[in-house]
């Protein structure tokens, strides 16, 4: 069974939420949009208060290259542009609009029925996915039409679309892989021709098995796609993980998957590609899974974007009184929230809430040169080396070392035996290397 | 036997005179000409090698002041923070210049966050620096521009000058041990220390925060966060308050100390810095004993500095 080589962990799995079919969420009173949901510049609002809006209009205004646009995700009048504490927890804007009914934009298709004819061509395709919002749904949120227009000189052969959620606990994928594979394939269809490629592989991981064999049945109606069934292994949904288990091309350090002639992205930027390009639907509403050990109804929502995470945690049966800490993504990359009332943007791909005695840190320990770290570094990298650098400050060494490689995944810490805060660091690190290449280019 | 000797002497004396006659014409042609100035201007600095002025170190920085002399005949912009205007005297003399009289500066802790004053939300129990924290979330009291108080500043300072005050969870600038090299400023990722001048007596008058969040934002997670009400600056007669971004600043230079402002403070986010205690009117009471419960660094130094911090790891 195929699966990448280099390092790896196989954390607890816990799809919890594995058999709730995704439900939609009732419309909340109030939506927080707000217009940094992707990665890039912030996004211009062309909305002012008072403003009447509809389901999938656009309020703000992507204007640099790597930006995106974004559609109202509620219908009403918009209250206010002001500051909000959004997952980052630093005051960021946001578009506020109290929901009044439930208007959608006129040229939105809003039948159930699926759409396999593809009109538009190479060019309309990727205009299109730009004017719709369409960014990665798999966590970071990039543009997905900048992904689209391969630079000059590189050729792409192959769409990988990545299926893999190898992120414990999170299932918002798999649902809708079960639920929507017709449309995820012709999504697919449609990604492959707005890159202009005539093959796709679409990774599996084979504790969806379900999910693996309707794909695969539903792929023979559709040319070139092939999916492929991936031993169980994290982080194997990592682009270049990906990459390396399915085709075993390996993208050279610095340089983006498009070098190896792959583009990968997520079965929901696939979804999202359908709806936009066959249904004209902006990207205003994405599945959430909100799961944790003890919630009562661990399930996957889907949800408007700008919904506050209480809400979604309410439906689901209320916040538990044991909580520890909330997640927003995976447990593994995700980011723990300052407090509960933050807005699902694009690229929120869960709410997970962890109990109050699973949040405690090991106690930190010397480390005992065991190079477990080592060993699961997908990357290839001295997870133990660059955290060393950046805690002794010592960044040109860090960054001679490739720390800029890091995906900031976690295994090193997840298996480090004495409970060193390794990544910690390295994202110190990172961030500083960052800061010092960038003094670097202004000089 | 005995030639042996002889040979080995007569050889390696050879060589010696050769390598010799070598390293004497080397050293003539890389011989370095340094000013002597510098060793004597070197010497009179304090040899702390803060950084303070801006330069590696004390060594680098008599090298610039005697470079600087020579080619413009004066050391204008050139400053050590450490020995002030003793030391820059004494180094004019040196160079046969005048030195400017710069006012003696020291640092000041815009942040009045403390554990009582903005209670933690959440824990943190990751590596305990600043820097770090501050890439990761706004902190444990969700104050996006308060203090982490994790001490970064206390770790930069050289001089023994700062310690975290256990109680508050702020760090305390020890105003006599501060020569204001602005090391704890460059260290301080959310910038809230500042380099004010010391002023009569050392009387000092500042708005101890920089939230610039709206009024009630802020003061949502800090009790005595600047609103950005404006009180101060319509009592303000000399024009010293400047309101930008919710946010009152007093420019030190134009300030006179009189001292309407701190009253005016409905939160108590203006902070006076060794004034003899007034007579508490009547109806001020309560806001006096705010002022005073929040101030940090009004105490009187005689708590031993305390160096506990566990830097990660």
């Amino acid at each position: 069974m195929k699966t990448f080589k280099l390092g790896g962990v196989h954390p607890a799995e816990n799809k919890l939420s594995n058999n709730s079919p995704i439900q939609v969420l009732p419309i909340p009173k109030q939506v927080f949009i707000p217009v940094s949901q992707s990665l890039g510049a912030p996004s211009k609002p062309v909305v002012n208060k008072g403003d009447q809006v509809k389901v999938g209009q656009l309020i703000a205004k992507g204007e640099a290259f790597i930006s995106s646009n974004i559609h109202s995700s509620v219908s009403g009048k918009v209250l206010k542009i002001d500051n909000i504490t959004d997952q980052t927890d630093y005051p960021k804007q946001a578009i506020f609009i109290n929901v009044e009914g439930d208007e959608w934009d006129e040229n939105i298709d809003k039948s159930d029925k699926v759409k396999r004819e593809i009109t538009l061509s190479k060019d309309e395709i990727i205009r299109k996915i730009h004017e719709m919002g369409i960014v990665g749904l798999g966590g970071a949120a990039f543009p997905s039409h900048v992904k689209l227009m391969v630079p000059k000189g590189k050729k792409a052969n192959l769409l990988i679309i990545n299926g893999v959620e190898c992120e414990p606990y999170l299932t918002s994928d798999y649902r809708l892989m079960l639920e929507k594979g017709e449309e995820i394939l012709i999504g697919t269809t449609i990604l492959m021709k707005g890159l202009g490629v005539n093959k796709a592989f679409i990774g599996i991981e084979n504790n969806k098995p379900d999910a693996i064999k309707h794909l695969t049945d539903l792929a023979k109606d559709f040319e070139g796609i092939e999916v492929f069934s991936l031993k169980v292994k994290y982080p194997q949904g990592g682009e270049k993980q990906l990459i390396k288990a399915l085709t075993n091309r390996e993208v050279p350090s610095g340089k983006l998957p498009v070098e190896v002639g792959c583009v990968v992205n997520n079965v929901g930027t696939a979804f999202a590609v359908y709806e936009a390009v066959q249904k004209n639907k902006p990207l205003f509403e994405r599945v959430v899974t909100v799961t944790g050990k003890s919630l009562k109804n661990p399930s996957n929502f889907l949800v408007r974007i700008g919904t506050h995470s209480s809400e979604l945690v309410e439906k689901a049966g209320g916040l538990p009184d044991d909580t520890g800490k909330i997640i927003s993504g995976g447990p593994m990359m995700g980011k723990a929230l300052n407090m509960i009332d933050v807005p699902i943007v694009k690229g929120s791909s869960g709410v997970l809430l962890i109990e109050d005695s699973e949040t405690e840190r090991m106690a930190v320990k010397n480390c005992i040169r065991c190079a477990n770290c080592i060993s699961v570094c997908p990357m290839g990298l001295e997870p133990v080396l660059l955290a060393q650098y950046s805690e002794k400050e010592m960044f040109e060494n860090a960054e001679k070392e490739h720390i800029l490689d890091c995906m900031e995944c976690g295994s090193c810490q997840y298996t480090c035996p004495s409970g060193r805060p390794l990544l910690d660091y390295i994202r110190l690190g990172k961030f500083k290397v960052g800061e010092i290449i960038r003094n670097r280019g202004k000089k | 036997m005995n030639d042996v000797v002889i040979y080995a002497v007569i050889s390696l004396s050879a060589i010696g005179i050769a390598a010799a006659v070598i390293l004497f014409f080397i050293a003539k042609k890389f011989k370095v000409i340094e000013d002597p100035k510098i060793d004597i201007v070197e010497e009179v600095l304090p040899s702390a090698n803060c950084g303070g002025c801006g330069f590696p170190g004390c060594r680098n920085f008599a090298e610039a002041l005697v470079n600087k002399s020579n080619k413009d005949k004066n050391i204008e912009g050139l400053n050590c923070p450490v020995g002030g205007n003793k030391v820059m005297s004494k180094v004019a003399e040196i160079l046969g210049l005048e030195a400017e009289e710069k006012e003696p500066m020291v640092a000041v802790l815009c942040c009045s966050g403390s554990k009582a004053n903005a209670p933690k939300k959440v824990n943190y129990d990751g590596p305990a620096t600043c820097v770090f924290v501050n890439n990761l979330y706004a902190g444990e009291n969700g104050c996006p521009y308060g203090c982490l108080g994790l001490g970064d500043c206390v770790v930069a300072c050289k001089f023994d000058a700062m310690y975290m005050d256990k109680e508050t969870g702020l760090p305390v600038i020890i105003e006599e041990k501060c020569v204001a090299c602005g090391a704890c400023v460059e260290a301080c990722p959310r910038n809230i220390i500042e380099l004010r001048n010391v002023g009569k007596k050392s009387k000092r008058i500042f708005v101890s925060c920089i939230n610039e969040e709206k009024g009630g934002v802020a003061r949502k997670n800090c009790k005595v966060a600047c609103i950005g009400c404006g009180k101060c600056f319509k009592v303000c007669k000399f024009d010293a308050i400047t309101m930008k971004n919710n946010l009152a600043y007093i420019d030190y230079e134009k300030c006179k100390l009189c001292r309407k402002c701190v009253e005016e403070c409905p939160t108590g986010a203006i902070h006076e810095l060794n004034f003899p205690p007034k007579k508490p009117k009547p109806e001020k009471v309560m806001e006096k004993q705010k002022t005073e419960t929040v101030s940090t660094e009004a105490k009187v130094v005689d708590n031993k500095p305390e160096k506990d911090l566990n830097t990660g790891g």
